[in-house]
């Protein structure tokens, strides 16, 4: 090894807390970035694959009643590639030792095979046996959140009758990566499962033998979709199609969409940030390092060392750093991608997550790190390697310091000199304290990115299940019923108050733009259904006109008094133009709302309702759903606390997750960059602080001096750190903005005190460490040396 | 007479110190020779050292020339310096300047490791006297110690030139004079052109050549009829 580069491996060693704290910065980023992209191109490769192994159909239809022979025409449609017709059902389950409701869809199987289209992913057991007729596959996360397994016994209401079925296996589908139940908010595995059966008895038990009520297709090389579902329309119309859907609208493939554009933020923004804070922290310990070595680049270059050389030795030394952190970050990156793309396994029924870890990830990982690491001390670099060498024998000329805003303002009778020093340091480097006060609020902004996932989910909870929707149980017909209905809901035990709603699908159009979602006819002045302004206060529906929700009408690019036009998409598929009233607060999905009186007018039919929203004593709530349960006229029950409560335990792990990879990325900022302040100081005020001990000063009065600069930049940062969390919780709610659901930006009070927290006890600590070093300045060799 | 090594006229140097303007130089007329040992005198600010400093290629001056055999120093660019330092001038300051990281032995590789024809570091230690010492770092040694490195490290490239900045300045009388023993040892040894700054008088007694510097300027140049070694002086 050259003598210089011995020189370069022992100040790293010696340099080596400072080295490693800026190193953890950098791991941080790499390990962000990896982790990020890492999962996203799991997801996406895994997804890929499942959807073309699986045959994901490219187009979904249903509709009321078709005859199985309208597959010819179907097929016949220009683009079609292949068709898969089905029987589609809602249906309500009863779980041998369950009381709560239990819905699910339950879709028709061709005869011992896995489906042409959407094929099943056989996860456990075996197919179904066609000479049987009470087989069922359950979804694999249903089956294991009841403990089902082959040979065990469950009962489904089909079309009004209870039947006993027999589970054969369990299965995932590429249909249902996402499973939630229609209307809800997060799946819960508990209450709604995915079942598959023979097309025979299924169709036998809703009267739909040789004939389908859902339609599957894939679409050939280049065909155009649109024009496929244009056509598709026109065929179903007759046949009480409500409207076919692109994959692209496929519920479960939505999700899954909306969930890879949020890890994309994620993958842009916080490498971002932690790179800037690198960039600074190499620079500033760069640049001390440097000035530290005056004499030493001076006598290198006396001996006829080029700029060039001096140049290569500084950058050597700063790719070795970023090199620990380049390798660490990647070590660390691909297991928290591991963890995260499991993560997503288990929160998404995927039967297998290939895990991707692309070479110019960790390609882009590394150079991005160099680069940035390189521009951040190109000037400290740039400046050594220029150092005339006979200035750089002379010592530096001392600092200049100046009177302080304070002092000039006349207020310097209240600061000790310690105080003063304190002062001017921070101003005589205005931009040196400016970057270290913008790093410490970075970190503390990094912090509250955790928490306010947290926050958010909790804040949509209340508002869209305290607030808006008020009731304990939705009941949902299965086909609308008179109003007169309600009466017998009413009169079950424990009910205490029931409302109806009428609800039908619609396609909303204003303008060029158009929006596929249902219409909610609901009761004026009713109390289990509240619509909220944008200040949560209650809105009143006038007689006529609709209220959109506020996410809606920015979607339509409409406002109050402009005219909306409402196709509706089921029975005389009557098409009507309304006046938009107002809009209304909602974090979830996209609704048009109506007086359920002038629904039932606009859509010519009489006082009809579509289900009930039901307010019960808690008391005899499980009698009443064993009352739903005998229901025919009852299609599903829906139970929303339950279901959050089964949410948040699913939410626990990846909420644990999230915080706990925040707090470190956060804790790293704060700690690199702080520190790194420290012992800057320390080494640039060395000899200052010693001669004030000479003086007679204690360790503690000297320790006020160095560590009270740094107390004051982290007081400072606290405030702008809670402003950058907000603005970088801003950012990303914004991303995460989707028709599905809106991310609130709420941030407790805990959310800034953890984040203010971490970043004290980082700065504890960093001056505890500093601390050790603050005891042993060596006065006497301090003085000795000239400077 | 030997060759002309140097061949300064009309040297000025005008530099910038914080906010002063300091005339360090006014007109300097020199001839060095080779094999010349040279001791320049004069008071702390009467411009021996930027004159050090620009004869070793380390600085360039406001005006005037300076020709190192046919070289233009004072017209050479920061490629041609650093080159002109590499292979011909060997430097020892007042101060030691020693890389703290590295051990006695590796001070001297830093300098042998760039340059042409270098001597083996444990040589050069060895014509200083130090061969018993070459794996310590410079804060396990002396004053004397430290600064006889630098000059091992100084003469191992076997330079043309060498340039003592005060090399005694930091030292105690006796170690001083191990030290100065070691360059005559060396101007002797290998005829090596030697230039010496000091403010101490006492040493010119061992010089070929004194020069008197004064504000920037030449009082007096003095040629030692009778040279005393090293181990003859004291102060």
């Amino acid at each position: 090894m050259l003598a210089i580069d011995k020189k370069l491996v022992r100040e790293l060693w010696d340099m080596r807390m400072q080295a490693l704290a800026i190193a953890m910065v950098i791991a941080s980023g790499v390990s962000i970035f990896i982790m990020s992209l890492s999962t996203l191109d799991s997801l996406y490769e895994t997804r890929e694959h499942y959807y073309k192994n699986n045959n994901f159909a490219h187009v979904f239809a249903s509709l009321k009643r078709a005859p199985a022979t309208l597959i010819k025409r179907i097929q016949e449609i220009p683009g079609v590639n292949k068709v898969e017709t089905r029987v589609l059902a809602y249906v309500n389950l009863d779980i041998p030792g369950f009381e709560d409701p239990v819905s699910g869809h339950l879709l028709s199987l061709p005869e011992n095979s896995p489906g042409l289209l959407n094929s099943i992913f056989l996860q456990k057991g075996r197919l179904l046996n066609p000479a049987r007729d009470n087989e069922v596959l359950l979804s694999e996360e249903f089956a294991k959140a009841h403990d089902l397994r082959a040979g065990d016994k469950l009962r489904a209401i089909i079309n009004g009758r209870s039947r006993a079925l027999i589970v054969s296996g369990t299965v995932s589908s590429p249909e249902y990566i996402y499973q939630i139940a229609p209307g809800a908010m997060f799946p819960d595995y508990k209450r709604y499962g995915v079942l598959w059966m023979s097309q025979k008895p299924l169709a036998g038990a809703y009267d739909l033998e040789g004939a389908f009520n859902n339609v599957a297709l894939t679409l050939g090389k280049g065909a155009n979709s649109q024009d496929v579902i244009d056509r598709l329309d026109e065929l179903l119309k007759p046949y009480g199609g409500t409207g076919a859907i692109d994959r692209a609208d496929q519920l479960s493939n939505r999700f899954l969409s909306e969930e890879l554009k949020q890890q994309q933020t994620i993958a842009t923004i916080f490498p971002l940030i932690f790179f800037g804070v690198a960039a600074f922290l190499l620079n500033v310990v760069t640049s001390r390092l440097i000035s530290l070595q005056r004499e030493q680049i001076a006598a290198l270059k006396a001996f006829g060392y080029s700029n060039f050389a001096v140049g290569l030795h500084y950058t050597k030394l700063i790719l070795l750093i970023v090199s620990l952190g380049v390798v660490v970050g990647i070590g660390f990156g691909v297991w928290m991608g591991k963890g995260m793309s499991n993560l997503y396994m288990e929160f998404y029924s995927l039967p297998y997550m290939m895990y991707v870890l692309k070479p110019q990830v960790i390609f882009a990982a590394a150079a991005i790190s160099m680069t940035v690491a390189m521009l951040g001390t190109l000037h400290a670099v740039n400046n050594a390697a220029k150092l005339p060498p006979a200035q750089a024998m002379r010592p530096e000329a001392p600092a200049i310091y100046r009177m302080t805003l304070l002092e000039k303002l006349g207020l310097q009778q209240y600061f000790s000199q310690p105080s003063r020093m304190i002062l001017r340091h921070i101003e005589r480097r205005p931009l040196k304290s400016f970057l270290t006060t913008l790093g410490i609020s970075m970190a503390c902004g990094t912090m509250m990115t955790g928490g306010f996932q947290e926050g958010a989910i909790n804040h949509m909870v209340d508002v869209q299940y305290n607030m808006i929707d008020r009731s304990d149980i939705t009941a949902i017909y299965t086909e609308p019923a008179s109003r007169r209905s309600l009466y017998s809901l009413r009169s079950l035990q424990g009910v205490e108050h029931a409302e109806g709603f009428r609800t039908a699908p619609v396609r909303l159009k204003f303008e060029h733009r158009f929006h596929r979602t249902s219409i909610k006819g609901i009761e004026p002045s009713g109390s289990l259904m509240h619509l909220l302004d944008s200040e949560l206060n209650r809105i009143y529906l006038p007689e006529n006109g609709v209220i959109l929700t506020d996410y809606l009408a920015e979607l339509l690019h409409i406002k109050p008094g402009d005219m909306l036009i409402i196709e509706v998409l089921e029975g005389n598929r009557i098409t009507a133009r309304v006046p938009v009233i107002g809009t209304a607060k909602e974090f979830l999905g996209t609704n048009v709302y109506m007086r359920r009186e002038a629904l039932n007018r606009l859509l010519k039919e009489s006082d009809v309702i579509s289900g009930a929203w039901l307010k019960v004593d808690s008391m005899h709530q499980k009698d009443v759903y064993k009352e739903l349960k005998t229901m025919p006229r009852i299609a599903g029950v829906i139970e929303q606390r339950s279901a959050i409560k089964a949410f948040y335990k699913t939410m626990e792990e990846t909420i644990l997750f999230f915080t706990f990879i925040s707090t470190l990325l956060g804790g790293s900022i704060a700690f690199g960059v702080i520190y790194n302040s420290m012992r800057i100081a320390l080494s640039e005020r060395n000899r200052e602080l010693a001669s004030l001990r000479v003086l007679g000063f204690k360790h503690g009065e000297v320790a006020y001096i160095l560590l009270g600069e740094q107390a004051f930049l982290t007081l400072f940062a606290l405030p702008l750190g809670m402003l950058a969390g907000y603005g970088l919780c801003a950012y990303m709610a914004f991303h995460f903005d989707t028709d599905l659901y809106r991310v609130p930006l709420i941030l407790g009070v805990k959310v800034y005190a953890f984040a203010a927290l971490v970043v004290i006890v980082s700065s504890v600590i960093s001056a505890l460490l500093v601390w050790r070093n603050l005891t042993q300045l060596d006065m006497i060799a301090v003085l000795k040396t000239k400077e | 007479m030997n060759s002309i090594v140097f061949h300064v006229e009309e040297l000025t140097k005008i530099y910038q110190m914080g906010e002063v303007q300091v005339n360090a130089l006014r007109g300097i007329d020199l001839k060095l020779y080779k094999g010349e040992f040279t001791v320049l005198l004069g008071a702390s600010g009467s411009g021996k050292s930027t004159l050090l400093n620009i004869l070793g290629g380390l600085d360039t001056p406001t005006h005037g020339h300076v020709m190192y055999g046919n070289n233009n120093l004072s017209e050479a660019t920061e490629h041609q310096l650093t080159e002109y330092r590499r292979y011909h001038v060997g430097f020892v300051f007042q101060f030691y300047n020693l890389i703290p990281s590295l051990t006695a032995r590796e001070n001297v590789a830093v300098v042998t490791e760039i340059a042409r024809s270098p001597m083996l570091p444990e040589q050069a230690l060895k014509l200083v006297e130090l061969q018993e010492r070459i794996d310590h770092f410079p804060a396990q040694l002396s004053g004397g110690e430290q600064q006889r490195v630098a000059i091992a490290r100084a003469i191992a490239k076997n330079p043309d030139v060498l340039l003592c900045d005060e090399p005694t300045g930091a030292l105690d009388s006796k170690t001083g004079v191990v030290v100065l023993e070691a360059l005559q040892h060396i101007n002797e040894q290998l005829g090596t052109t030697t230039v010496v700054i000091t403010h101490n008088a006492s040493i010119a007694s061992m010089a070929d050549r004194v020069i008197y510097l004064a504000d920037g300027q030449i009082k007096e140049i003095r040629t030692n009829t009778a040279k005393l070694s090293a181990h003859e002086l004291s102060w």
